[in-house]
């Protein structure tokens, strides 16, 4: 899709249109009147935004959230750090940044499933995770996983034994979750590196689980 | 009403059983859902708000967009962004909404005014454009 128009807010401007000039659609034109006038007003630097928009493309991701829990499966203290003060533990692997300021990790245990969600708006773990989703994004999430956490799982293929209870943890603009999954059996000894690779963004919101060997081998990870 | 209400439950249910979940995603679908969120990040940076002021602006559009009728399904997720964008920059002054307005026409007919594939600038067509 070239253009993301809304419904019924494009319809004037194609009205006498020639098109032997170039077209922006109406929110394109919306953003790129914001930006000039943001710049020429001296609040944002266009070189600035490039640099945002490259971290969050490129560099901030899951893999950062799968180092931190790669590395509680294998080091207790450090599991023990992120239980007590989750923003320090994951500050000191180097995860800084915006929308990381008070984090809070839960960790998956038999007894209980941990899941999370922003009913307000989106509010998601950046530094640990990157940006969410569409999925996570869409009311229907957002209702769903609050009323019937169950059904969530049940749409991600996952099946949780009779006696797993789930807590579902609403996000804050102020206070973001990481789930913590349980380590998969038949991984003792294992590097940090390859725990890492059985630890799934989905595995982190809660409607997945880490990977098993097996399940990790057959998708190539 | 207890049965409309179910009723409208489960075809969020629903919704939600159809959406895809699987598979990697571009962060950014379009170029402008990335600059909107630079933009936003970077006026938050220098202090224009804080980021619960952002939130629950950006809540209210979510929930103005889903009362007028957006079943809200994550791909829209970016235009209530931009709209919560708007209304930060005006309710704090920065521009009007006139102001933006103008601007925007300014793109537009700078927009018409460029051969196709052309970089487009803004004065293109000849007009001068006021500061906003």
């Amino acid at each position: 899709m070239a253009h993301d128009h809304g419904p019924g807010q494009d319809g004037e401007s194609h009205a006498g249109h020639s098109h032997e000039g170039s077209h922006l659609s109406e929110t394109e034109l919306r953003v790129r009147a914001l930006e000039s006038i943001l710049i020429e007003k001296g609040y944002v630097d266009p070189q600035a935004l490039d640099r945002f928009i490259e971290t969050y493309e490129t560099k901030v991701g899951p893999h950062n959230g799968a180092h931190v829990v790669a590395k509680a499966w294998r080091e207790p203290d450090f599991r023990d750090w992120l239980r007590r003060d989750a923003t320090a533990a994951i500050h000191a692997l180097g995860y800084i940044g915006r929308q990381g300021e008070h984090m809070v990790a839960v960790e998956n245990t038999p007894e209980q499933h941990n899941m999370i969600v922003c009913t307000l708006c989106s509010c998601y773990p950046w530094p640990v995770l990157g940006l969410p989703p569409v999925w996570y994004k869409s009311a229907p999430y957002r209702a769903k996983v609050v009323r019937d956490p169950h059904g969530v799982l049940a749409d991600f293929g996952v099946t949780l034994p009779e006696k797993t209870r789930i807590r579902v943890w609403d996000s804050t603009a102020e206070v973001r979750y990481l789930v913590v999954p349980m380590r998969p059996a038949g991984t003792e000894g294992w590097s940090e590196q390859e725990l890492a690779r059985l630890v799934t963004r989905d595995s982190m919101i809660g409607t997945g689980l880490a990977l098993s060997p097996q399940q990790a081998a057959e998708t190539g990870r | 009403m207890t049965r409309s209400e179910t009723t409208t439950a489960e075809q969020v249910a629903a919704l939600f059983s159809q959406m895809p979940k699987k598979g990697t995603e571009p962060v950014f679908r379009e170029p402008w859902e990335a600059r909107a969120f630079a933009m936003t990040l970077a006026l938050h940076e220098k202090g224009l708000f804080t980021w619960s002021q952002w939130a629950e602006m950006l809540s209210a559009e979510i929930r103005a967009a889903q009362a007028a009728g957006d079943p809200d399904c994550g791909d829209s997720y970016y235009r209530h962004w931009l709209r919560a964008l708007e209304a930060m920059v005006t309710g704090h002054k920065v521009t009007s909404a006139s102001g933006m307005e103008a601007r925007r026409l300014a793109w537009q007919r700078a927009a018409e005014a460029t051969p196709h594939g052309e970089p487009i600038e803004l004065g293109r067509d000849g007009t001068p454009v006021p500061p906003a």
